[in-house]
């Protein structure tokens, strides 16, 4: 998996627990809750979602990197390619 | 209702859930009920937090997303318009606050700056909060609202709404309440509260969730400060990893082996009320009773107890559900003029068979009586060549079919904010833990499972 593809797994999961929000123009480098209304009980939603979806776990304490879709592609890429592996 | 949002929320991360009701529907203290083929709701006049489209950040957005609904199962329909009824001065209030801010600035010229004031404090609190301090709203209205008049014209729906304590109000407990009602607003689905609690059944249905209905748990059997097994009222056990209650937090105790049967007395809530429904053969438009929701009183100052006598009449709220905007211009099919007050639990419950049916009778007129004060007069009418049917429910009524001690519909005085309890995997939700109305309680169910279930996987 790329990147660019893990930006896109983060990105649909958003789409599905916040419908309501436009995540036309997201940008990577900027923190997801700056300019999304995303809070924390959202951000439990896409960490609960990356476990029963793909079987990756995020512990509590490695929550901050998922703060932005750049951090998240650094943080979960490599996760998800040693779950496919 | 809290059970079944935190049942959804569970279900929807692949939990093994159930579901165990007493009641032969689902709903706890907003729930339905059928008569004679009519339809009542019991709790609800309104739902609380209501909130335009786009409108973000707020409880009923963030109870959408938590249970993946979608806003249109809800139906929500929002309301005419509410007023504050106090002798010689009201406050008309929408789900627009300006009205309600322009209101206050009309009737209290002099303290719409206090009153202003206090708005910052009250949008910058942490309601929300799990490990808040408790502090006293009497102190912090004090402080800011000079006139008591205006003082005693917040308190009067916040309190009517969901105050579980007597004369004075836990602060965050008043914020949620009062941004509920002020800030957000009022709105009800064409079909009331039914339509809502088909909502949730659908969600937690299509997710394989499993409910037993009229199966009340009997007993908590507990070992070494764990759930051991749940008894059922048929008899079975069943074992769990957790469980949350949604009974109330004295009566969720009341049912843990090794506690006696009259545990935390002074723990029972002491507010309940009675309320009167009158269905009408005109629309209330049609008598020019044209507000969605009437907090009243004309007592000197509004006393928030409850009473020595079976009926406190002096406050109370009226509504009309026919008061809404429904779509399409539709229209309920009859009248509804439902009157509520506090009422005394020990005097109704302590009422032989005949005199209860007696004072339900001479209290239904008194309370009618009063609540006309505060409505156009009828022309050419009394209320009897209007009324199709009554009903009336009192303290008695709301303990059998809820269970809530002392038909407390608030609950517990003192909230369990953060759900735990001496079991460790027996968490309180709903009324006791302390998020109020409708959407609270789903709130509140949600809250519980994210912070003690799926956080903690």
């Amino acid at each position: 998996m790329t990147k660019d593809e893990c930006k896109q797994i983060v990105l649909d999961i958003i789409a599905e627990i916040a419908p309501d929000e436009d995540l036309s123009d997201v940008k990577a480098d900027v923190g997801l809750r700056d300019q999304l209304d995303l809070d924390s009980m959202d951000l439990l939603d896409i960490v609960m979602e990356l476990r029963k979806k793909y079987g990756i776990d995020v512990p509590e304490d490695e929550y901050p990197q998922l703060a932005s879709l750049q951090s998240c592609a650094e943080y979960l890429t490599p996760l998800f390619n040693s779950v496919k592996a | 209702m809290s059970g079944l949002a935190a049942g959804i929320r569970l279900a929807l991360f692949d939990k093994n859930v159930i579901i165990l009701e007493r009641h032969n529907v689902s709903g706890g203290l907003n729930s339905f009920y059928s008569f004679d083929g009519r339809k009542f709701d019991v709790g609800l006049h309104a739902v609380t937090n209501y909130v335009s489209p786009g409108v973000k950040g707020t409880p009923l957005v963030k109870l959408f997303r938590q249970l993946r609904i979608e806003r249109e199962s809800f139906g929500l329909c929002e309301q005419k318009g509410s007023k504050v009824a106090f002798p010689g001065v009201e406050l008309c209030f929408n789900n627009d606050f300006t009205l309600f801010e322009s209101e206050v600035a009309r009737a209290f010229p002099k303290q719409i700056d206090n009153f202003r004031k206090l708005m910052r404090i009250i949008y910058d609190y942490d309601e929300l909060s799990l490990e808040a301090v408790e502090l006293s709203t009497l102190k912090i209205l004090d402080e800011h609202i000079t006139d008591p008049l205006l003082r005693d014209m917040i308190l009067c729906p916040v309190m009517l709404y969901g105050n579980a304590q007597e004369t004075d109000m836990e602060f965050g407990q008043f914020v949620i309440m009062f941004k509920a009602i002020f800030c957000e607003g009022f709105a009800r689905p064409f079909d009331g509260v039914r339509r809502i609690i088909r909502a949730l059944h659908d969600k937690y249905r299509s997710l394989g969730g499993k409910r037993k209905m009229k199966c009340g748990v009997k007993r908590i059997l507990t070992e070494g400060g764990k759930i051991k097994e749940l008894q059922l009222d048929n008899g079975d056990l069943i074992t769990a990893d957790h469980v949350l209650s949604s009974i109330g937090s004295v009566e969720t105790m009341r049912l843990c082996n090794g506690q006696p049967k009259n545990d935390l007395a002074s723990e029972v809530g002491r507010l309940s009320f009675v309320e009167t429904i009158t269905i009408l053969d005109v629309q209330p438009r049609e008598l020019d009773w044209d507000d969605t929701i009437i907090f009243f009183n004309d007592s000197e100052r509004f006393d928030y107890r409850r009473p020595e006598d079976l009926v406190d009449p002096r406050s109370g709220v009226i509504c009309f559900p026919n008061n809404y905007r429904y779509d399409d211009g539709q229209e309920l099919p009859e009248g509804v003029f439902r009157v509520t007050a506090m009422a005394n639990f020990d005097r109704w419950t302590s009422l032989p068979e005949d005199e209860y049916k007696a004072q339900k009778e001479l209290w239904y007129d008194r309370l009618a009586e009063q609540a006309m004060r505060f409505l156009p007069p009828l022309k050419g009418h009394t209320l009897k060549d209007l009324t199709q049917y009554l009903d009336m429910f009192t303290p008695r009524t709301i303990k059998y079919y809820t269970g809530h001690l002392a038909g407390a519909v608030y609950g517990a005085p003192h909230k369990v904010k953060d759900g735990r309890t001496h079991v460790d995997n027996l968490y309180i939700c709903g009324t006791d833990q302390g998020f109020l109305g409708v959407i609270g309680a789903m709130m509140s169910g949600i809250s519980m499972a994210n912070y003690h279930i799926l956080s903690k996987d």
